[in-house]
């Protein structure tokens, strides 16, 4: 190993490519975006140096704390969703579908491989009302009649629940392939022996099976909160970000603010700030799994 | 050690061979002709592409016409070639924006005229369409009123797109529901309430609104305002000499707002896109809708129309009671305009003037026997077999005594987006009338 490292040739031939293209395509980007920030205008006003003036910005912009509010509760509540069901999916492959879970395991996948717009498609005839009812509102009205009939996608509070079990239920089967990959390393000693302690059920997991489980974990969690603290997709082609913008992310925001409303230095400062977010949550979760590792 | 000496080989060789074929020249393009000048042609004849982006399909609408006229032009000048792309209407405003940041937009191409349009007239890349077609000898070939409707736009700083299409707006009404509930064309704000309240009691939804587009929400709050203050309203608006909070601007909020909370435009409007809710009103399920004269096309389609285009009836937005505003005052625009980039015309200036020539003349009898479509420019004869829709707005058109534009058309995008967005929240009840007006003066006093 030690030998391959001091080859520097093929090193240059190997790596070389990889982090040229890295460097065309993200680093000069990211360093130009951030250059962006201190200036403000378009491509066809021409740009002025500001300075500060757009962090200053964010300060008072009430548009902007809404967006960050709704990610970070976007994030959070996404994130515990995908997980959790994850796990409880790769248990259920794991100790009861075992050797036949493979059928199982391809279906709760499958929303992984659809693409996204279509996903929300679905969910908007899903939770339609108008023209027509969809299948939720046809299923309220013959349970409980009109008076349980929502616009769901179209009021803030339940739009954003509407969200949630969508990007819940497409990426669950990702995060249950992840865990299950996981689970099945756990040597079958360790679980037989604790089994023979006494160790069942939620105690099994909880004693003998997240424990082992955690390096998994701490990826799959740094997974989810960067994909979710990043959403856009499913969400323009869900609601919008509206009415209003009571489902706007801050991705969102950013899109509007640079490419609606033409202020790019502003729209560079808010995405400066969400990669800032997601460079802290990750580096969060790192110190969180490090310290585990750590611990005898 | 040999065999890591052949691979380190192998592998120095792939790299070199991709990198010389990423890095050659492009392959030269086979071409049908050999590659000498043709002599014998003459000087003058025009060779050139004319380039469109647009946000409507290659087979409908201004893409179809222009199409059609450019390869009748072709008898005329073969060297004129026609090219077309497309692009959404909600990705135009970036695309323009990344065009012009690298001066290369197009010789047509689709702009909102208003602010927006103003920044590129700024920056030199669009075009004065007057000028230009004086010089060619064609400026006869536009209607003097879109003239003077496009030039007020942009602030009256010149003649900058073109009307390539001419609408008036208002509210359709399905007569048979009328008839059915013995309601009369009302004339008076309170009298569509009134007709409103009586369909709605009925089980008949009043209005199809498309609250997800969110526009015709404000096309109805701009309708009021014009009605109370008259139909130079939302110019004093921009000018200063009226305020958003002032107690006309407040009251059509109300009254929009009291409007989708009584149900007259459904149930989730703001989940009811531009295509289903024309639809509620093509299959008979609303009674009137609001939409500019752009949706004859569809109203003219038997496919689309399930009422019969027979059974459309048009009226004017009804006057408000102790307002300024009149019936004689039409809601009328050239829906989204067409621009000509200058880069591109002063690269190749005959050929895209002899387009011109060919083209522009032909055009508006052509939108009007091909698609009953009404533009800005001249027609030299209405066809027979025009449809009587099409009459009648025709007619409208030429009873219109003022001309006034949409809600947001002196606002910039940022005030645009606050006008639209938050309209979706006063039809939910989320914002008061006089929040909502508040936070529209406010982004105007910041444009």
């Amino acid at each position: 190993m030690a030998s391959t490292f001091r080859d520097w040739k093929a090193i240059l031939v190997f790596v070389g490519p990889a982090l040229l293209l890295f460097t065309l395509v993200m680093l000069i980007p990211i360093v130009w975006s951030v250059g962006f920030t201190f200036f403000e205008g378009s491509p066809i006003g021409g740009f002025e140096f500001v300075g500060l003036d757009n962090y200053l910005r964010l300060i008072g912009d009430e548009d902007f704390h809404y967006s960050l509010l709704f990610t970070l509760r976007y994030a959070f509540t996404v994130t515990s969703g995908q997980i959790l069901l994850g796990l409880i999916l790769a248990l259920f492959y794991v100790f009861y579908l075992r050797r036949g879970s493979s059928l199982v395991r391809t279906l709760v996948f499958f929303p992984v491989v659809v693409p996204t717009v279509a996903i929300a498609q679905l969910f908007v005839k899903l939770f339609e009302i108008s023209p027509q009812y969809g299948l939720v509102n046809a299923l309220l009205a013959l349970l409980g009649g009109d008076s349980l009939v929502q616009p769901w996608t179209g009021q803030g509070d339940t739009g954003f629940w509407v969200i949630i079990i969508m990007d819940i239920w497409r990426a669950m089967g990702f995060y249950g392939v992840l865990l299950y990959a996981g689970l099945i390393e756990v040597p079958t000693e360790v679980i037989e022996s604790a089994r023979m302690d006494g160790a069942s059920g939620l105690s099994l997991v909880r004693l003998i099976i997240l424990p082992l489980l955690r390096p998994v974990l701490t990826s799959s969690l740094i997974f989810s909160l960067n994909g979710t603290l990043k959403v856009f997709d499913s969400i323009l082609a869900l609601t919008g970000g509206g009415p209003g913008n009571t489902t706007e992310p801050l991705t969102l925001y950013m899109y509007k603010t640079a490419f609606r409303y033409n202020e790019y230095g502003y729209g560079s400062t808010v995405v400066a700030m969400l990669a800032t977010l997601s460079l802290l949550v990750t580096l969060v979760m790192y110190r969180f799994a490090r310290r585990d590792v750590a611990q005898p | 050690m040999k065999s890591r000496h052949v691979l380190w080989n192998v592998l120095v060789v792939i790299v070199v061979c991709v990198t010389l074929v990423a890095c050659a020249p492009p392959a030269a393009e086979p071409t049908a002709e050999p590659a000498v000048e043709p002599t014998e042609e003459p000087a003058e004849a025009p060779e050139g592409v004319i380039h469109y982006l647009t946000v409507q399909q290659e087979d409908e609408g201004w893409p179809l016409l222009l199409s059609q006229l450019t390869t009748e032009c072709q008898a005329e000048h073969p060297g004129l070639s026609w090219e077309y792309e497309y692009v959404t209407q909600d990705d135009l405003s970036q695309h323009i924006q990344l065009l012009a940041g690298s001066d290369s937009l197009p010789e047509l191409f689709n702009y909102e005229s208003g602010a927006p349009l103003i920044d590129l007239v700024d920056s030199g890349q669009v075009v004065e369409v007057e000028e230009l077609f004086t010089d060619l000898g064609i400026m006869d070939a536009l209607n003097p009123a879109a003239v003077t409707l496009l030039k007020g736009l942009v602030n009256g700083i010149g003649l900058y797109a073109l009307p390539m299409e001419l609408n008036v707006e208002g509210f359709w009404y399905n007569k048979a529901i009328f008839d059915q509930y013995g309601l009369d064309v009302p004339t008076t704000w309170d009298e569509m309430l009134a007709a409103a309240d009586t369909l709605n009691d009925a089980g008949v939804q009043p209005f199809a609104v498309s609250g997800m587009q969110a526009w015709p929400i404000t096309r109805l709050i701009n309708g009021y305002v014009v009605r109370y203050y008259g139909y130079d309203a939302m110019a004093r608006l921009i000018a200063g000499e009226l305020s958003a909070t002032d107690e006309g601007f407040v009251e059509a909020a109300q009254v929009i707002q009291d409007m989708a909370l009584a149900d007259y435009f459904g149930p989730g409007v703001n989940t009811l896109d531009y295509g289903p809710a024309q639809d509620l009103f093509l299959q008979g399920e609303a009674a009137m809708f609001y939409m500019g004269s752009w949706a004859l096309r569809d109203f003219n389609n038997p496919e689309v129309n399930l009422i019969g285009a027979d059974n459309i009836g048009y009226f004017n937005i009804p006057v408000v009671e102790g307002g300024v505003g009149t019936m004689a005052d039409y809601s009328i625009n050239a829906g989204l305009t067409t621009s000509l980039g200058q880069t591109a015309y002063d690269e190749n200036p005959e050929a895209v003037g002899a387009w011109l020539q060919c083209v522009m003349p032909k055009y508006g009898d052509q939108a009007m026997s091909e698609l009953g479509l009404i533009t800005g420019f001249a027609v030299s004869e209405v066809p027979d077999d025009v449809s009587a829709l099409t009459q009648m707005t025709l007619a409208e058109l030429a009873g219109a005594e003022n001309g006034f534009p949409w809600f947001e058309a002196y606002f910039d995008s940022r005030t645009q987006d606050i006008a639209t967005s938050n309209a979706q929240l006063l039809v939910t009840g989320d914002i008061t009338p006089e929040d909502y007006m508040a936070e529209l003066q406010a982004a105007i006093d910041a444009q």
